[in-house]
């Protein structure tokens, strides 16, 4: 009944953030530990990019449960990972698995900055001759109409 | 009447941004000294229409006139006077206009700076920023008119989300919009450069105080957002790498590359080309957060507005801008000249390397914010990317970076001795492992992270000390002689260690963020609940009824170590007219950390549940970054840059004398 009552009182005040409930918690320190660290690496699927941990929708809290109830079974956290995987798909996880769908996600840092790099002491080695900047037609104008100035006045 | 003066006001600064984008850019072409002069003029008369226009609306609020839509959508008779007025910008119609207003105040400070722009410059950047005002003048004209009346008049009006009213959200959005705006002087300039097909050293003088100013603002901007979504958002997080705030944090990182080569280009005439993309780029960043924020293609917590018609309104300006300006660069960066010749190990050489970080970390959260979008588009294939993604890969760019940064601004331009660098750091060095060594001695069995990260921060801040001491200070000089000298430094000298200390700050903040601690309960009123060193006590839960809400108020004692230290009030509210019910954190702050505490639901059995943190150095994060806006307003100040600064008109000589 107890349950029941927060249920519903969650649901009710679902738009204020308080995400953990006190009732959730696990007596055993480390294996709540373990729930916390999970939770954190679990998208609650109908918000924006929150994890479970940090969402108090009801969905994030049925979600909390299970993870709880998966640990308390005597999964490892990789077991409860697939096992939500398995259930939601790969959306489920904050951190998406290194495959051929997110071989750019993965590796655009490290391309760009070893591609950046190359470019950049490419850029160095190549060296531009210092050439004296050409003049401009008009700086030319200019120039000529000094010059021709210093004609006509020698 | 004033609702559809100010309706068309926004009208009329459309046709007069139309002349400011058109004669002025034929003057420039033409060579013609008259048509040039066009610009500045219209660009403060842009900028009177759309002042005027924002006034209007302001009006609308202020007397909570509920003919107009956009007043019964977003205020409410009750409620207070300050936030009357930031509901002018805390929705989508009112934040676009906001935005152009903005947009027209720079162009106008652009227009009366004439005496310090070459004339042709300074019609060119007006032309592209009138662009620009064209492009979103006309979106909210067609999309989002804040002026539509709805009749018959409204009685009362359906009040302000909630989450916005908050003195930090009031002044967040101006604040984020000066900063995203400011980057558009900076493309405006750029573009300039390259339809004139010329850029020299004058060019990042010109331009730096303006890029400067914009990240000033903007680092100010994404702190004080920060800052709100801890308090408010009631689960203690400071930095969530929600799209929304990634849109923001991409044109920050893209800025601070930018602030940093035109250092470079100004002192030294180099890395001109990669500038000009950089501004490009910065700014296309602003307006790619812009339209992920506004066009609703990810709703989050902070998004207001989702609305199709809008997003593909913004996406087409956004394709216009970007690849108009990018195909501009490649049309003509090939014809810039490349000056400013130095060796890897150098100052430049440094500022090369922060730039390739800055550059490869904003791509990461682009390619992280993006990606899930584009993936899904694509094939169809739901993933999703958020935090521990971002730390995962973020974080190995940025360490090394900082890492560098002591170094870097010790090396001297053109050609530096990396050795000889170190050694003058050794002081630095040895006192920042020292205090990391202790301090992990202190915490042994805790986190490993938080006394290296601490350790890192403290080498900034003493590497930054370390720069000016250096500079005034030799062995054996008198102390009076060092201050003098030290105060006869630059103030961009000033300004670079000052910011580069924030950072060093923000740093240890974040760090020890590793020693907080949580605990959570429910408690009876009389109960404790105890957290690491600090215990709270629930004395009373108090409901009160204002003016626009209703809430029920915890208030807690809180014990440190047994002694009792102070009191907190945490708070449910339910705001009446929209039914939504928010979060208040109650925080006492206890030196630089802070104790906090938000309630969560009455439990079946009368109790409440309480979560409770304490966050040991936690301020830090944000004293660091209001610490890195006030470097930047220094570096502002400095004596070179002034020569930007807007000159009084009387002071300005007859402007139609023909130039070149």
């Amino acid at each position: 009944m107890r349950y029941v009552l927060a249920l519903f009182a969650a649901l009710l005040f679902s738009a204020s953030a308080f995400a953990v409930q006190p009732g959730e918690v696990l007596k055993d320190p480390a294996l709540e530990k373990r729930a916390r660290e999970i939770s954190a690496g679990l998208r609650c699927l109908v918000c924006q990019n929150q994890s479970i941990d940090d969402s108090d929708a009801q969905l994030a809290k049925d979600l909390r449960l299970l993870v709880r109830e998966r640990l308390v079974a005597g999964d490892t956290n990789d077991q409860v990972e697939s096992f939500l995987v398995q259930r939601y798909g790969e959306f489920v996880l904050l951190k998406p698995t290194f495959g051929a769908h997110t071989l750019l996600l993965w590796l655009t840092p490290a391309l760009v900055l070893i591609l950046g790099g190359l470019g950049a002491y490419a850029a160095m080695r190549r060296r531009p001759q210092p050439a004296a900047a050409a003049l401009d037609e008009e700086e030319r104008k200019a120039l000529d109409a000094l010059l021709s100035q210093d004609k006509s006045a020698s | 009447m004033l609702v559809e003066a100010g309706h068309f006001a926004l009208a009329l600064a459309l046709g007069l941004s139309l002349i400011q984008f058109l004669v002025p850019l034929w003057g420039a072409r033409a060579n013609d000294p008259v048509l040039m002069a066009v610009a500045p003029t219209s660009a403060l008369a842009v900028f009177a229409c759309i002042a005027f226009s924002f006034l209007a609306l302001t009006f609308a609020y202020l007397s909570s006139d509920f003919s107009v839509l956009n007043v019964v959508q977003n205020s409410h008779s009750a409620k207070p006077l300050i936030y009357k007025i930031s509901g002018v910008w805390g929705n989508h119609e009112g934040s676009m206009l906001l935005w152009v207003l903005i947009l027209a105040l720079f162009g106008a400070v652009v227009a009366i700076s004439r005496n310090s722009i070459p004339m042709r410059l300074q019609a060119n950047t007006l032309a592209v920023q009138a662009a620009v005002t064209i492009a979103f003048l006309l979106f909210i004209l067609t999309t989002s008119n804040p002026f539509t009346r709805v009749v018959p008049a409204a009685l009362e009006g359906q009040d302000l989300n909630p989450l916005l009213q908050d003195p930090g959200l009031a002044i967040h959005p101006p604040l984020l919009y000066i900063g995203y705006v400011g980057f558009s002087i900076s493309f405006a300039f750029a573009c300039a450069a390259l339809i004139d097909g010329r850029i020299d050293a004058v060019w990042a003088r010109i331009v730096r105080p303006w890029t400067l100013g914009a990240w000033a603002f903007l680092t100010l901007g994404i702190a004080m957002g920060s800052y709100w979504a801890y308090y408010e958002l009631g689960w203690g997080g400071w930095w969530f790498w929600d799209p929304v705030e990634n849109a923001s944090l991409m044109p920050w990182l893209a800025g601070t590359a930018l602030m940093h080569s035109t250092v470079v280009m100004e002192k030294r005439d180099a890395l001109k080309v990669w500038t000009i993309l950089l501004a490009i780029l910065t700014f296309s960043l602003s307006l790619l957060g812009t339209f992920l924020v506004r066009s609703g293609v990810l709703t989050s917590v902070h998004s207001f507005a989702v609305d199709p018609e809008r997003g593909t309104f913004i996406l087409g300006i956004l394709i216009l801008f970007i690849g108009g300006s990018l195909a501009l660069f490649a049309w003509r960066a090939p014809m810039l000249k490349q000056g400013g010749l130095f060796a890897p190990v150098s100052r430049e050489g440094a500022l090369v390397v922060n730039n390739l970080f800055l550059a490869t970390a904003c791509a990461t959260v682009f390619i992280g914010t993006l990606y899930p979008l584009a993936l899904e588009v694509l094939t169809g294939e739901k993933i999703s990317v958020g935090a521990p993604f971002f730390n995962f890969t973020f974080l190995p760019l940025i360490v090394p970076l900082l890492l560098l940064l002591p170094l870097g601004q010790t090396l001297a331009w053109k050609r530096g001795n990396f050795l000889g660098t170190a050694q003058r750091l050794y002081a630095v060095f040895g006192l920042s492992i020292l205090a990391t060594i202790v301090m992990f001695a202190f915490t042994y069995g805790g986190p490993v992270a938080a006394p290296l990260g601490i350790g890192l921060g403290l080498y900034l801040v003493l590497g930054s000390l370390n720069e000016i001491v250096t500079r005034s200070w030799s062995k054996g000089t008198p102390l009076a002689v060092a201050l003098r000298k030290a105060r006869g430094l630059p103030r961009s000298a000033w300004g670079t260690s000052i910011a580069h200390a924030g950072v060093g700050l923000t740093v240890i903040g974040i760090a020890a963020t590793a020693w907080g601690v949580e605990a959570i309960g429910s408690l009876k009123v009389g109960e404790r609940l105890k957290g690491g060193d600090y215990e709270v006590r629930l004395e009373r839960v108090i409901p009160r009824v204002e003016a626009n809400y209703r809430e029920e108020a915890a208030v807690l004692t809180v014990f440190s170590s047994g002694r009792e230290i102070g009191t907190l009030e945490s708070m449910k509210r339910l705001y009446v007219t929209r039914g939504m019910p928010t979060t208040e954190a109650g925080i006492l702050t206890v030196g630089l950390g802070q104790v906090y505490a938000s309630i969560g639901d009455a439990q079946p059995d009368g109790s409440i549940g309480i979560r409770l943190y304490h966050k040991p150095l936690v301020l830090l994060i944000w004293i660091g970054s209001l610490v890195m806006a006030i470097g930047g307003g220094i570096s502002l100040t400095d004596r070179r840059l002034r020569i930007g600064a807007p000159v009084p008109a009387k002071a300005m000589p007859p402007h139609a004398v023909p130039a070149e």
